[in-house]
């Protein structure tokens, strides 16, 4: 039987950058190690020599000539901006010191 | 006039018996009329509807040469982008967003003339199959309000299905399209991955994902389909190929010689007895049409749930990691001195619900260093293997069936709090997704012990999609004359209905 302890979620939730409640660590750790168990199957096969598909089409890099194409308006693309100052996003400090 | 097929409105309009503004509102009037039942929308844009409409009745009085279903109406789902329509996935994160761009999908209708009504509620970010996790509540099936209509796309099946839209548009990761057809009785297609550009549909699991049509006929099926599939430069995984013939497929039906294989793995135990009963019949009907059927062993099938439940949180956990609260949709806890990533956190938290929740964490978890080739390595390589099953398969034969999903429709709130037995529904629908190939499902009829429909699942190799339409137009046209009227007529009429 799998599990993953509160703290493990709350350390994989730290990693996603999702703060969670304390009763949300602790159903999703409940939760957990019959969801790990049923997808833990994978390991049951012999895949000595399988190779791995990440994706269904064997396609190469795909591209197209470098021409400019229209695009957004500055607007347009902070049309959805929950902050923004002079035509740019406005986002909360990224460096941890004051301004 | 609501009741007809998309094909008859379409007939109609160009005979101009009706105009698309009448049969645009008549249909904003049903939705106005039940919608407060069955809650398939999240948004109703009829104002933008009208207008189409009015564009498209000019353009016809002008004599313009127009598409097949130029003037219908069409429900979308909230997955896709549509330029200034709210567009939210079923997410709260996304809560008042008005895309500044249209997805090639609504492009494409709207170049076809298909008018758009308005976005159809889904499982958040389509994660699901109940459509119970969207961020605005459930959605109701019109055979039975207290069950749910299927999922992710279950606001499409269900407008389709309550006569509020004669078409519409999902998306299908898992079995998102199909088993919410299976269960509202109507006909979905998960084209071959790479038919339909993916260019503005929000992303779940890049690998799987795939916007397809709904109808409540094959034929019309077919229509929505050629009207929307077709390579897209914007998309780098569109596959540059001509269009499968599906309409000609559809009016053709004819499956004499076709040879059509049954799963071993996909029927029998853990599969309802009403399900199973209606799919074998269905079967014996495709026969007497002059189909060869035999049996197919595709073994590594049952490792499939368990290798979707690796592939597509761990791709949703990366994906998704664009919501970020920094350049659209949600912020919270942007105050004096909080950090980006504090701010980041705290609208994650507050904008994603359990589910998304639930399949980041098991997808941040199965790509963590450590746990990787165990997890996500595994899951590849059983993807492998289910591709190396099919084309196996399909060496025996050319199209694949199954139940489409293993019971009917479920009451709402019944799996909810039981993950594991919410993701056992997806256990026919999801190898098609793992191997990129097509998927159907239309009505096989109505399960004995509880008079809710089956859904009959074909399958077919990619970029074959006529295939899926060619039998399905078959064993459509044969149950219909066994029946004597379309399945939806057995429906329970909706409050108000006339």
């Amino acid at each position: 039987m799998s599990s993953l302890s509160r703290d493990d979620v709350a350390k994989l939730a730290g990693l996603a950058r999702i703060e969670m409640t304390e009763s949300e660590l602790v159903e999703l750790s409940s939760q957990f190690g019959m969801i790990l168990d049923a997808v833990a199957r994978v390991q049951e096969m012999d895949l000595s020599g399988v190779k791995a598909t990440s994706h269904p089409q064997p396609l190469e890099n795909v591209a197209r000539p470098d021409v400019v194409l229209p695009s957004l308006s500055p607007e347009d693309a902070l049309s959805g901006a929950p902050a923004q100052e002079e035509s740019r996003f406005r986002v909360p400090q990224i460096l941890g010191e004051a301004e | 006039m609501i009741t007809s097929t998309a094909a008859q409105m379409a007939d109609a309009l160009a005979k101009g018996e009706t105009t698309s503004v009448q049969l645009t509102q008549a249909h904003l009037d049903r939705i106005a009329e039940v919608d407060v039942q069955v809650k398939a929308f999240l948004h109703v844009d009829s104002e933008g509807a009208l207008a189409q409409a009015a564009d498209v009745d000019a353009r016809r009085a002008k004599g313009e040469k127009l598409s097949a279903i130029a003037g219908v109406p069409l429900a979308l789902k909230d997955v896709l982008a549509q330029k200034g329509v709210p567009t939210t996935a079923g997410s709260k994160i996304l809560q008042g967003w008005r895309p500044p761009y249209d997805s090639t999908v609504v492009t494409k209708l709207k170049d076809a003339g298909v008018v758009i009504m308005g976005k159809t509620n889904m499982d958040e970010f389509a994660m699901g199959s109940s459509t119970e996790n969207s961020g605005y509540g459930p959605t109701f099936n019109p055979w039975d309000l207290t069950r749910t209509p299927g999922g992710s796309s279950g606001g499409s099946s269900a407008a389709v299905s309550s006569f509020e839209a004669p078409l519409a548009i999902g998306s299908d990761t898992g079995g998102s399209i199909r088993q919410p057809a299976a269960l509202t009785g109507i006909v979905g297609v998960r084209p071959t991955y790479g038919a339909v550009s993916r260019y503005g549909l929000i992303a779940y699991s890049s690998s799987l994902d795939q916007a397809g049509p709904f109808g409540r006929t094959v034929l019309d099926t077919a229509l929505l389909h050629e009207v929307i599939a077709g390579h897209d430069a914007k998309d780098a995984t569109s596959i540059n190929a001509p269009v499968p013939a599906v309409v000609a497929a559809a009016k053709s039906g004819n499956v004499k010689g076709m040879k059509i294989g049954v799963i071993k793995q996909l029927q029998g135990e853990g599969y309802q007895k009403g399900v199973q009963t209606r799919f074998d019949e269905s079967l014996q009907l495709l026969a007497s049409l002059g189909a060869e059927i035999v049996e197919v062993d595709c073994p590594s099938f049952e490792y499939a749930l368990a290798a979707y439940y690796l592939i597509a949180p761990s791709e949703c956990s990366s994906n998704l990691a664009r919501f970020d609260a920094m350049r659209y949709g949600l912020r919270t806890g942007d105050v004096e001195g909080a950090s980006a990533e504090a701010v980041m956190s705290a609208t994650r938290d507050a904008g994603f619900g359990r589910e998304v929740k639930r399949r980041i964490i098991l997808g941040t978890y199965a790509l963590s260093s450590g746990y990787y080739d165990a997890y996500y390595g595994s899951a590849q390589k059983i993807r492998t293997l289910i591709i190396q099953d099919y084309a196996k398969a399909f060496v025996q034969a050319d199209v694949l069936v199954s139940p489409t999903a293993p019971t009917t429709a479920y009451k709402i709130g019944e799996k909810v709090d039981d993950p594991m037995a919410m993701y056992l529904g997806d256990v026919a629908t999801i190898p098609v997704n793992l191997a990129g190939i097509c998927g159907m499902s239309l009505p096989a009829g109505l399960a004995d012990e509880d008079k809710l429909p089956v859904g009959f699942q074909i399958m077919a190799p990619a970029m074959q999609d006529q295939r899926l339409y060619q039998a399905g137009a078959a064993l459509e046209s044969a149950l219909l004359s066994k029946w004597g009227a379309p399945l939806l007529s057995q429906a329970p009429a909706l409050k108000g209905a006339k």
